[in-house]
């Protein structure tokens, strides 16, 4: 082969790259493709965050110069009460909203795979309040929340007798009372995963079950779940992440008394917003953003670890 | 006078004039003002008058939506993005003059004699060390709205005391067969303009003084300040009132289910939109001795540390006429906002209107609060009620926790 | 694939299933789920029912809480539509959410095939590393965006607001997920009839995820097109303003239109309702298809 004349061409053509083996040709496309990629995520992300974790150190009204704090703002952040009830807060709008919102949209999704007849209007009926401005919903859904004889559900309970509930004006149900718009929110989009995933299911593997004679039942936990794993990770994951950021929905519904009553509402992201832009102390807001940040990777590593595939 | 000397006179004269009309040369400055239709429509006006009166100056004005329109512009101006002349809230001066944003007024113009004569009381809080930083065209007081209609229903007449207010509120109130209050008499909410009604008036008003120190230390958890805070709570458990019926006092106001709304003189036109709302407006009620007060706020001009040479020079040309008469009269025409100038206000026109009257003849006896940080210090007073209401707390304890994180945050603010 | 594969499929899998269970019961079952389904459907919309009556409301009825107004009124969308500014505004969140949504497909899913088909060292460290992106709240990214786009000239410009949103560590982890569901046997037997290997990305991978790509392509339009914090902070030029910015001129300090803040959110909703029920169609067809190939 080493006098045929288009061999050595063909090696002096690509010599470089041919001598490669196959995994190093595909670890060098892979880095091509990441290339440009790396370079906006390195300047648009990471070095705003670095930048982030510095200031977290420092202290700056953004009008002045910035000056070094050390560990300062850690301390007073470790100090206070309010991040203790703000901490509390952030972790059970998690625990109460993943698991929530997981279930709801799976069943949702689940059966509205079967159903054939106006199955896109439906499907579009749960869609539409993920569409729709997070502002506006939050006032309607005060307006609900408002005592007899204003607030719709109030109104409801007492046309069955029951009496009126404080839902918004209460330490204890306004947590929960925010949490049902964000959970309804974001119903839509968690479906529409579900959905996607579960039509990602090729058919045979049910076709096979009918003709086994498999109960459903046994369908959905033997072969649905297991092959949605991929899915329910997405979603888990970006649901925790989701959760422990919320914030619109808490601020625009406590807007005229921000993460009340009393700090019952309050999540972490809320008290950096507030922080950042209500006090202008930029160096506490960073160091309660490298907190959030810490909270969010130990978070989504346990998740990721655990749903891993084995 | 000899030839040689005369020339040389000629020519120093030459270039003297030459540089006099280098500095009249076209001068373009910005301004900056957060988005609101009438505001910006009356100072289109104003800049119009001006360019008028001053040809070779070029007023460019930029506005925001109101939605961080602070954060905007604490983002652009150290960045040096920002304006020669800029609008701010009064309570971020303090803020601005320490991160050297804000040049002070130049004193021959803008001398503290002359705006302690001719302003109201109240702008006084925008002096520091002999010279004005910043001056309001308009300003903004408190004023008891309401509705005639339901008053005429229940027979009452218009109170002009803390005690006629409660009696009336009283009649005024309504309620429906479970007890759930369906009108409601005074409307009440700390977390709407009532913060400022309790500091500057019903503490004064029972007998107390809010701060010392220029606003640097918090003077409420005295004898004062704890009937001030009975007065308060105790029209909620006479009934009288409800913190929180239907979301937002001005929401009740609107929806001609309260009598009695203690309001800023910004509501009137929302309140003109609304059809079928009979509203009229008197002063705040006096306290039990007569003793009289009012919060004032306001928006001021003024001008940045960017600006220098000609556009300073054109700046302050700006803020003079901003601050004029003329201007203020315009500003009260077209955006509802009262003068700043007593001369302005007090005129008979101006001082007996219907609408505007009551908020002027207010600003005789306004104070205005110097805030460290607006929002966390309302939230303090929202906290205290809610306290009391949510959690049953003792209302002295609640007052004195609420003291105690007032003061903090004062400290926190002063003493760095 | 045809029409008729598509009804073919259907009947036959609807075949299927009604031929081994008591027909009564079926019949039953399917009813109860799909009222069940199409209640709790219109119980989701019904904030959006106030949303647009409030909308037609006048401004004095806005408290009044009934769902009909009592002087219904188009007046606060002919005055939303005819503010001059409304339909430069909507062009901008338009243009600006249709090139990150397409810049966002292409990127998000190369990184997350990258990450997922090609076996390399530090490849979890990359994935982690753009997964942390999400971590960090957009809040405390503008100032420092914001110092950068001034020195960069990046202020005022579609640029400037669209550059952050270019590429999504969201997209990447979903098409990553996706990805993972397609068979590497597909690729290799690409690999071995000589396409390079972006050719095998391009035309054999993305087709075979084309409901990840819809629903990717929805979540991104959608969130550039609600984006409020960042188009506010780096425009100065109204005309420049995206359409939430502009909606949000009806409030201001002392009050808020909420009759027009309602008129706009309405009017918002329309774009994505449309693209959504342009691109929902993909989510159901492309993956059938896939499932029966294999």
């Amino acid at each position: 082969m080493a006098s045929d004349p288009s061999a050595s061409r063909t090696e002096a053509r690509g010599s470089a790259y041919s001598r490669l083996s196959i995994t190093q040709k595909r670890t060098l496309w892979a880095w091509g493709f990441l290339a440009v990629p790396i370079v906006f995520y390195v300047v648009i992300r990471f070095y705003p965050t670095g930048n982030a974790m510095v200031l977290s150190l420092q202290e700056w009204n953004l009008l002045g110069d910035r000056t070094w704090a050390g560990l300062d703002n850690y301390r007073t952040l470790f100090a206070d009460p309010v991040f203790w009830q703000v901490f509390r807060n952030t972790f059970v709008y998690l625990l109460l909203g993943t698991p929530i919102s997981l279930v709801i949209s799976f069943i949702i999704a689940y059966h509205l795979d079967k159903v054939r007849f106006m199955h896109g209007t439906i499907r579009a009926l749960y869609f539409v309040p993920f569409m729709t401005s997070a502002v506006a919903m939050a006032w309607v859904w005060r307006w609900f929340y408002q005592d007899v004889p204003i607030g719709l559900f109030n109104n409801w309970l007492a046309t069955f007798g029951i009496a009126q509930i404080d839902f918004l004006d209460s330490t204890t149900n306004a947590l929960p009372s925010i949490l049902a718009p964000a959970i309804w929110a974001g119903l839509g989009f968690q479906v529409i995963i579900f959905m996607a995933g579960l039509r990602a299911i090729p058919r045979t593997f049910y076709e096979a079950a009918e003709i086994d004679g498999v109960s459903t039942w046994t369908v959905l936990w033997e072969i649905t779940l297991p092959l949605l794993r991929p899915t329910i990770v997405f979603i888990v994951v970006l649901s925790s992440i989701g959760f422990l950021r919320i914030f619109d929905h808490v601020f625009n519904m406590t807007s005229a008394n921000p993460g009340g009553p009393l700090n019952s509402t309050k999540p972490l992201v809320l008290m950096i917003y507030q922080t950042a832009f209500s006090s202008f102390d930029m160096g506490y807001a960073a160091a309660q953003t490298v907190v959030l940040f810490t909270i969010l990777l130990i978070v989504s590593l346990i998740q990721l670890r655990l749903l891993r595939d084995r | 006078m000899n030839r040689p000397f005369r020339t040389a006179l000629a020519a120093l004269a030459t270039s003297a004039a030459a540089l006099t009309s280098a500095s009249a040369q076209e001068v373009t400055i910005e301004y900056w003002q957060y988005f609101f239709e009438a505001r910006v429509d009356a100072m289109e006006i104003l800049i119009e008058n001006f360019e008028a009166a001053n040809p070779n100056i070029n007023v460019e004005m930029t506005h925001f939506p109101y939605a961080d329109y602070r954060t905007r512009t604490a983002v652009a101006v150290p960045a040096g993005e920002g304006p020669d002349s800029v609008q701010l809230f009064y309570g971020w001066l303090n803020d601005y003059i320490e991160a050297g944003l804000i040049q002070p007024l130049p004193t021959d113009t803008f001398s503290p004699a002359m705006v302690e004569a001719e302003f109201f009381p109240m702008v006084r809080a925008m002096e520091r060390d002999g010279a004005y930083y910043a001056l309001p065209t308009a300003v903004r007081s408190l004023a008891l709205f309401y509705n005639q209609r339901l008053l005429d229903a229940a027979g009452v007449e218009v109170p002009t005391t803390l005690e006629e207010l409660v009696a009336a509120a009283a009649a005024t109130t309504e309620r429906d067969g479970a007890g759930n209050i369906t009108q409601v008499g005074l409307t009440t909410g700390m977390t709407a303009q009532d913060h400022h009604w309790f500091r500057e008036v019903l503490i004064r008003q029972f007998g107390g003084e809010p701060y010392l120190d220029d606003y640097q230390t918090v003077n409420y958890d005295t004898d004062a300040g704890r009937a001030a805070l009975g007065f308060y709570l105790g029209l909620e458990e006479a009934g009288v009132s409800q913190s929180g019926f239907m979301d937002e006092p001005q929401a009740a106001f609107r929806g001609n289910r309260a009598a009695f709304h203690i309001d800023g003189s910004f509501r009137i036109g929302a309140l003109n939109d609304s059809r079928g709302l009979e509203w009229g407006v008197t002063e705040l009620p006096a306290g039990a001795d007569g003793t009289q007060s009012n919060y004032s706020s306001y928006w001021v001009n003024a001008i940045t540390s960017s600006a220098e040479g000609p556009e300073y020079e054109a700046s302050v040309l700006f803020m003079e006429y901003l601050t004029s008469p003329e201007a203020m009269q315009i500003w009260l025409d077209v955006v509802g906002e009262l003068p700043a100038r007593q001369s302005v206000g007090m005129t008979e026109e101006n001082a007996n209107d219907d609408v505007f009257g009551p908020f002027i003849r207010g600003l005789a006896y306004a104070q205005t609060t110097k805030f460290a940080d607006e929002s966390a210090q309302r939230q303090v007073l929202v906290d205290m009620i809610e306290r009391v209401q949510l959690q049953d707390m003792d209302p002295g304890e609640s007052l004195r926790m609420a003291a105690e994180a007032e003061q903090a945050i004062l400290d926190g603010y002063y003493n760095n | 694939m045809s029409t008729a594969d598509d009804l073919t499929i259907r009947a036959t899998s609807d075949s299927l299933l009604k031929a081994s269970a008591p027909p009564r019961k079926r019949n039953m079952a399917q009813y109860i789920r799909w009222v069940l389904l199409f209640g709790g459907g219109l119980l989701m919309v019904m904030p959006l029912a106030y949303m647009i009556s409030t909308s037609m409301k006048w401004p004095w009825e806005v408290y009044n809480i009934g769902l009909i107004p009592e002087e219904p009124t188009l007046e606060n969308y002919t005055y939303v539509l005819e503010d001059g500014r409304f339909f430069g505004w909507f062009i901008n969140s338009l243009v600006i959410a249709t090139i990150t949504t397409l810049s966002a497909l292409f990127f998000d899913s190369l990184v997350g095939y990258t990450l997922c088909k090609f076996k390399f060292r530090g490849r979890y460290i990359i994935f982690i590393a753009i997964l942390s992106t999400l971590m960090i709240p957009t809040e405390m990214l503008v100032i420092p965006w914001y110092m950068m786009s001034q020195s960069l000239g990046w202020l005022d410009s579609y640029w400037g607001i669209m550059f952050p949103g270019l590429m999504t560590a969201f997209g990447v982890f979903l098409m990553k997920q996706f990805f993972e569901t397609v068979p590497d046997d597909f690729l290799e037997a690409a690999r071995i009839d000589g396409l390079n290997e972006f050719q095998i990305w391009w035309q054999v991978a993305m087709p075979m995820v084309r409901p990840a790509l819809a629903a990717l392509a929805i979540f991104i339009f959608l969130g550039n097109w609600t984006a409020f914090l960042w188009p506010l902070i780096v425009t100065t030029s109204p005309d420049l303003y995206t359409l939430p910015v502009g909606l949000s001129s009806f409030g201001d300090e002392a009050d808020v239109a909420w009759e027009l803040i309602m008129t706009g959110a309405a009017i918002s909703t329309i774009p994505t309702l449309v693209f959504f029920l342009i691109f929902q169609r993909f989510i159901i067809r492309g993956v059938v298809m896939a499932g029966l190939k294999g």
